[in-house]
């Protein structure tokens, strides 16, 4: 364990290679494979001993049930153990870490509602649960307001921000929380709780929308913050639905008030040391926390902590594509924007991993920089996409993805939230 | 150590470098694709399946996966790679350095383990041939698919150790191997359970929980063999036989999920309401569940075997973990408790633990075997419906060993003939329980799309959406 220089344990954080008991099915094959013979096993689980794991990933891919993939952010001296893992049912849930956590702090405190946490588990399965903030980021306040005690915001401002004639309606929605207090980060979420019942007469579950604005607020120095909302009018299937909560805040107008839960997320944060890189990656309503993390960064930009970012963002056309007034006026010094439209007639279809393989000895030398952190938020489908390219890009420029995605991840440097 | 896909045949063995070898597995290669052709997957051949193929034998590579039709599955021979200064670790050579040769006493047994291993492989693609036609979900279709596909390579393995190290005997044998036919009344599969049909899915789901689990346990007692070439070549199996037993137990968890969501819904454990619900309910579950487990308990051979401990003291084939057993491997003064009927009851008797090596070997099984089935229970208990699966007791429903003399129910007690004539339908599935099974059975082929009676997976194959397109239709 290392220890601070006054001889306190250190609080560092370790993303720690855990093994899904659920999903695991005792086939032996990562305790054949790992190397070091870090993993072992009783009759009831497989484990993996946190002092023995070198991280060298061998096991992963051998894996035929995904369970191997499976990773948890510990203060490094609350580890779990060996005999820990033998007694497990299933993983624990990811505890939201915090500055002076100790293990005898209340645990009520520190666990999320369900509802979020199946959210969050979708939006980062693609890399086996949430990898560690970076470690300049400031630090976040979590579940402040419970889905038992939520808090009022009232709507000051909701603009459309795709064309009249583009196919969907995306918001850009302001919410002022008066003297209530919700001080909130770049990248992190907030629930939304719409009002009435569903079908079967419980309460909606919650939604949860990334935060569009910087820290300090749409407005800055007022109490507010903005969110980006596309009305959802067919499911993943293309099928005709209307989405609860977002024709609720679509519908909004000025002086209407909402319930708001969270803020939520620990994990998809930003960098704050000067000369940090910031690789985005978005589609569509994905570019909330991007725009939140760039206008922070245009804000911040007489201190240093500025420029080196570099953002690929699609949509179906220009008129869809939300901000696209604003983000082509920024200087290409300060933003390096790569947009890629899909549907524009009598243009070939381009999606984000077109533009990054175009910009494949660029974004490798982003990838070699250990300054370099990257976001990738959108739809599910994009991830793959991205994987491939980040994959073939690192073949031509001799790094090897899947080593490096691993170490990027351990470190926080590499932030998934797709859905 | 990489594989050569430039060869007709990928291969890590240097198989370009033995002529003879090479011409020969050359010539068993097209009928072993005619074999396919006649008796792989049913009316998909021209399917574009999400496969996963082995580029090498590290853990980096074998894990590949892209779209593939399966008669142009690469299908090839692939060993671990050899351990330096390898002994043989227990009977009557231990201590010895492992052969690289087969040594010429042992020759007739060695060839006799071989062919019944290779015997199951194609026996069991030829048993789920049918399966495409009724699959749940093009997820489920593809799983069956990486099954059969991975069977047809276990049996490439078996032929290479036949025709390397066996002659002509070797070579007949590998012939023999596509000739037989799994149900055949004149020429079946070796061992009975690969004669058995699989006509539904859950049967599917049962087989690869259950007996693919068998096939785990004899291939880890097989990769202890002092026989170094069938050590390396049963690792590397092992490897692959691990995808068949996630497909067993997730499927029937899935099954199970799908039930308890129902049953929660009506709020009912009517049998009648809950298969009008097109779900499977959990007692037939629990009878499905007793047949594989009985069927698969006859796969270990005899509770007292003077073969097995032949095979054992001679080297061949070693026990479960056998370098981790805490004994002297020789095991000529140990005794070992196994089962008989004595007085009209079960009773356990201590025998010479080299004949109980198949008792031992099916014991380890039956500790794993169970926690599986925890796992199931695990779903139901979530669910908060008061059902317990459990597993018979080993000695249930034997068809083979002098178990096989009395009829014994799940719990264990002899009873009599009546007695069983009067309980056996609430014990095993009945020609209803697998009529009403059957008729749920409908192909769903639409991406994202899984069948009634089955829950969709937590995840999918390769981190890929559960609705991704994991068969192409041409």
């Amino acid at each position: 364990m290392a220890a601070n220089v006054d001889g306190a344990p250190s609080v560092a954080i370790l993303r720690q290679h855990l093994i899904d008991p659920e999903i695991c099915i005792r086939c032996n094959t990562c305790e054949e494979t790992c190397p070091v013979n870090a993993i072992s096993h009783d009759s009831r689980n497989y484990v993996v001993d946190v002092e023995k794991c070198k991280l060298c990933y061998n096991c992963i891919s051998p894996c035929p049930t995904g369970a191997i993939d499976s990773w948890r952010n510990v203060h490094t001296s609350e580890a779990y153990s060996l005999a820990d893992q033998l007694l497990w049912d299933e993983l624990p849930v990811q505890l939201a870490l915090e500055e002076g956590h100790t293990a005898d702090a209340e645990e009520t405190s520190t666990t999320f509602p369900d509802d979020v946490e199946r959210i969050a588990a979708a939006a980062t399965s693609g890399q086996g649960g949430v990898a560690p903030p970076p470690w300049s980021a400031a630090h976040p306040y979590v579940n402040l307001y419970s889905i038992q005690r939520p808090t009022v915001a009232t709507v000051s401002g909701n603009f459309r921000l795709t064309a009249e004639d583009a196919s969907s309606d995306i918001r850009h929605i302001v919410l002022d929380f008066g003297n209530a207090s919700f001080p909130v980060l770049e990248g992190q979420t907030i629930g939304i709780l719409a009002p009435g019942v569903d079908a079967s007469g419980k309460p909606h579950h919650v939604r949860l929308y990334s935060i569009a604005s910087p820290r300090d607020g749409e407005r800055p120095h007022y109490n507010n913050l903005s969110l980006t909302v596309k009305r959802v009018t067919a499911d993943h299937d293309g099928a005709p639905v209307r989405g609860v909560a977002s024709n609720f805040l679509c519908d909004l107008k000025k002086g209407d008030t909402v319930q708001v839960v969270g803020p939520y997320g620990t994990s998809f944060l930003m960098p704050n040391h000067p000369g940090s890189k910031l690789l985005m990656i978005c589609t569509g309503t994905g570019s909330a926390p991007m725009r939140a993390m760039t206008e922070r960064r245009r804000r911040k930009s007489a201190t240093g902590e500025d420029g080196n970012l570099t953002l690929f963002f699609g949509a179906r056309t220009p008129g869809e594509l939300p901000y696209f007034g604003p983000l082509t006026r920024l200087p290409k010094e300060f933003l390096d924007i790569n947009l890629a439209f899909s549907r524009v007639p009598d243009q070939p279809r381009q999606y984000v991993q077109d533009l990054i393989r175009a910009r494949g000895k660029d974004v490798a030398g982003l990838l070699r920089d250990e300054n370099t952190y990257l976001y990738l938020c959108g739809l599910k489908s994009m991830e793959k996409g991205v994987d491939e390219a980040f994959s073939d890009i690192c073949d031509e420029n001799g790094l090897d993805w899947k080593k490096l995605k691993m170490e990027l991840l351990q470190h926080g440097r590499y932030h998934v939230e797709t859905y | 150590m990489s594989i050569d896909y430039n060869q007709k045949i990928p291969n890590n063995v240097g198989l370009s470098d033995n002529k003879t070898l090479q011409r020969a597995l050359e010539h068993w290669q097209p009928e072993f694709i005619n074999w396919w052709q006649d008796m792989g997957p049913d009316g998909s051949q021209n399917f574009d399946v999400y496969l996963r193929t082995a580029v090498s034998v590290d853990p980096g590579g074998w894990a590949h996966f892209d779209y593939v039709k399966m008669p142009d599955y690469r299908w090839g021979i692939f060993l671990n790679p050899a351990e330096e200064g390898r002994k043989v670790n227990f009977g009557a050579h231990k201590g010895e350095a492992a052969w690289q040769e087969v040594p010429g006493e042992y020759r007739s047994n060695l060839r006799r383990l071989i062919v019944t291993q290779g015997d199951t492989e194609p026996a069991s693609v030829e048993q789920q041939r049918h399966l495409g036609l009724t699959c749940p979900s093009l997820y489920d279709m593809r799983n069956l698919f990486q099954v059969n596909v991975e069977e047809g390579r276990h049996l490439w393995a078996m032929v290479y150790l036949l025709h390397a190290y066996f002659g002509r005997d070797g070579r007949e044998e590998a012939e023999a191997l596509l000739e037989r036919r799994s149900g055949d009344a004149d020429n079946p599969r070796i061992l009975g359970a690969f004669n058995e049909r699989t006509p539904d899915w859950l049967s599917f789901f049962m087989f690869t929980y259950f007996t693919d689990r068998d096939g785990k346990y004899q291939l880890c007692s097989l990769a202890e063999s002092g026989f170094d070439p069938l050590a390396r070549t049963c690792k590397f199996m092992l490897t692959e036989e691990a995808h068949h037993m996630f497909v067993g137990e997730s499927g029937v968890g899935r099954v199970i999920q799908r039930t308890c969501d129902v049953m929660n819904q009506l709020k009912t454990d009517d049998v009648a309401k809950i298969r009008a619900a097109g779900v499977i309910d959990l007692p037939t579950i629990q009878r499905y569940l007793n047949f594989h487990f009985s069927v698969t308990m006859d796969l270990f051979g005899a509770d007292v075997s003077s073969n097995a401990a032949t095979f054992y003291n001679t080297g061949l084939k070693g026990r479960y973990e056998e370098t981790k057993q805490d004994d002297d491997h020789l095991l000529s003064d140990a005794n070992y408790p196994v089962l008989e009927i004595a007085d009209g009851k079960l009773a356990t008797i201590q025998a010479p633990y080299l004949n109980a090596i198949n008792e031992k070997l099916r014991d380890d099984y039956v500790v794993d075997a169970k926690t599986g089935i925890e796992r199931w229970n695990k779903i139901i208990q979530k669910a908060g419906i008061p059902f317990k699966l459990s597993a018979p007791h080993k000695a249930f429903n034997r068809k083979i060993g002098p178990l096989s003399a009395a009829k014994i129910s799940p719990t264990g007690n002899v009873v009599s003939e009546a007695e069983w004539t009067h309980h056996h339908l609430e014990w095993l599935p009945s020609v209803e329980d697998r009529a009403f099974v059957s008729s749920l059975m409908g192909r769903v082929d639409q991406p994202g799309k899984y069948a009634n009676w089955i829950a969709p997976p937590s995840r999918g194959i390769n981190n890929q959406a559960i609705d991704f397109e994991y068969v192409r239709f041409n």
